[in-house]
């Protein structure tokens, strides 16, 4: 049987996404992601006008295993948002374009949100022990 | 090689792209066309929102185990509550633009699409009035 000749495209099964389209999905997808986290950080502001009574039970629901798991994926969310949107910036520019650029961004913007996500989350429980 | 001419108003794009001053070509395009308007609105939220973002998040793991009093003295100073305005407006415009864009690729029934971006254009706009409000109440010390 001759070969086809015919196009294909990838195979999802097998096909690996290069990391610069895996990364891209993931902006959309943090962004859609923090765009529901604008509803919690809008009422944490009413929380806080509201008085006493409806800050502390914002802070139960908050501190509870499923607000906390919440508000990671919240945190992790935003900083690799922002850290691989300032990628998207200096593209705008029109720097970093060359493929070897992009990988080493991703992988710095990657590096960034770790090391972010981690920082705020041992000052977190730190403040969280010293206060209680 | 022959690359399809894609042009923005009159000007190549290769040309756009080639040119180093992408942000000073556009800042004069920005006005004549609404998708430019967006793009250019939504890296003005980016850059807005990448201090005022961090800042914000510091700024609550500072209130983790604190109660109401630490928030209130917080969000009622004068200086922050300005930049919790400004964050709140950025963060409100550029969520509403991200998702604009977002709906753009992926949706493609209009009146879906016509009508999913005005429910997200009402809700981003309560969420930024109601903050705003909530705000201005707290540095009023009406909390």
């Amino acid at each position: 049987m001759a070969a086809r000749n015919t196009p294909l495209s990838p195979h999802l099964q097998i096909y690996r996404m290069p990391v610069a389209a895996l990364l891209s999905i993931t902006h959309r997808t943090t962004g859609v992601f923090l765009t529901l986290g604008t509803v919690v950080l809008v009422y944490w502001l009413v929380a806080v006008a509201l008085g006493p009574e409806a800050y502390a039970g914002l802070q139960e629901t908050l501190g509870s295993w499923v607000g906390i798991i919440a508000l990671f994926l919240w945190s992790f969310a935003l900083f690799f948002h922002l850290c691989n949107g300032i990628r998207h910036l200096f593209w705008d520019a029109g720097y970093g374009f060359e493929m070897k650029t992009v990988d080493a961004s991703g992988l710095a913007a990657l590096v960034a949100t770790a090391i972010l996500t981690a920082i705020t989350w041992l000052l977190a429980f730190m403040y969280s022990g010293a206060q209680a | 090689m022959n690359l399809p001419r894609l042009e923005i108003r009159g000007l190549p794009v290769y040309k756009i792209i080639n040119i180093g001053g992408l942000y000073g070509r556009l800042r004069a395009l920005r006005t004549k066309s609404p998708a430019l308007h967006h793009w250019w609105w939504q890296r003005i939220t980016a850059v807005v929102l990448v201090p005022l973002s961090l800042w914000f998040a510091a700024s609550l793991i500072t209130m983790v185990g604190a109660g109401h009093a630490a928030a209130a003295a917080w969000v009622g100073s004068p200086g922050v509550a300005l930049l919790l305005v400004v964050f709140i407006l950025a963060l409100c415009y550029h969520a509403y633009l991200g998702v604009e864009a977002v709906m753009d690729d992926y949706v493609h029934i209009d009146w879906v699409k016509a009508k999913g971006l005005l429910a997200v254009q009402v809700v981003l706009g309560l969420l930024a009035v109601i903050g705003v409000l909530a705000v201005l109440w707290v540095l009023v010390g009406l909390a």
